[in-house]
């Protein structure tokens, strides 16, 4: 039952993937992430971590596609390319590349594999159902993990005034000198 | 009881589409969605070791790419709408002003 899921789940993920790279729409291709994103959020349920699977549907498929659909609808920038057709020797090379980092990674995975296992750590699927999910993940971060966290704020307020900065500020400035 | 190399290998094709869009389009904003994307795919590795190796420590560093995923569509975005401004396109051959 658990190995239907993930493949479909998983199979869904790698369509979506697919039909974002290779669609002339950018709408659509955000759409196409937004379907990949919510099964990686299904994939998070499978691997029994529901926290990271809320938030990534908050802050991927609710904040950043919806941020990117904004752009591309303010922009008009759906054809933002002319693509007249995919088989180019660039584009052949660049395919080539992607293969070959898959294997490379693929080889990582197998290694992986036959190395010596780890000690399993504490957190067991028992205790997660015991105590929850969002409580073990918000207690190791308020302890352990704390000024990461913190740091995690400024980033964020960084963030907000390099966006004010580059987008609106120049209207404030125009405005101030209109009066 | 799904073996994790099944999610490891899910990750690393998920990455490699990614790092495929971003070489093959032209169009910056599904560049940013692509990269997008590969910052998924590794989060799905970080969750999957999580669950492998019994520890939290793999779902805090998620939290973390999340806000700093969140950022730089932000930062990124906004950047793309100023150089719309400039050049009126968004076909990353066009933004070549920083070329000598």
């Amino acid at each position: 039952m658990e190995a239907i899921l993930f493949f479909i789940f998983g199979g869904l993920a790698v369509i979506g993937a697919l039909a974002m790279v290779f669609n002339k729409n950018a709408v659509h291709s955000a759409l196409f992430l937004l379907l990949t994103m919510s099964m990686i959020a299904a994939l998070y349920v499978l691997l029994n971590a529901q926290f990271i699977a809320v938030a990534q549907v908050l802050v991927y498929a609710g904040a950043i596609v919806v941020l990117i659909l904004f752009v591309v609808m303010l922009l008009g920038a759906e054809l933002g390319e002319k693509i007249p057709q995919w088989l180019t020797v660039r584009n052949g090379v660049m395919v080539l590349l992607a293969l070959i980092f898959l294997t490379i990674s693929g080889t990582a995975v197998y290694d992986w594999l036959y190395s010596t296992q780890p000690v399993a750590g504490t957190v067991t699927d028992e205790l997660i159902a015991q105590q929850g999910s969002a409580e073990l993940v918000g207690q190791s971060l308020f302890t352990q993990y704390l000024l990461p966290f913190e740091l995690a704020s400024i980033l964020l307020l960084v963030g907000i005034v390099g966006v004010v900065m580059l987008g609106g500020w120049r209207f404030v400035q125009h405005r101030e000198r209109g009066k | 009881m799904i073996p994790t190399a099944w999610y490891l290998l899910l990750a690393a094709i998920l990455f490699s589409i990614g790092a495929g869009g971003v070489m093959l389009r032209r169009n910056t904003l599904v560049i940013l969605m692509c990269v997008e994307l590969m910052m998924n795919a590794v989060n799905l590795t970080f969750v999957a070791f999580s669950h492998e190796l019994g520890s939290m420590t793999g779902q805090v560093f998620v939290f973390m790419i999340m806000t700093v995923a969140a950022v730089e569509a932000a930062v990124g975005l906004a950047i793309l709408v100023e150089l719309y401004r400039q050049t009126q396109s968004v076909n990353i051959d066009d933004f070549d002003s920083l070329k000598g």
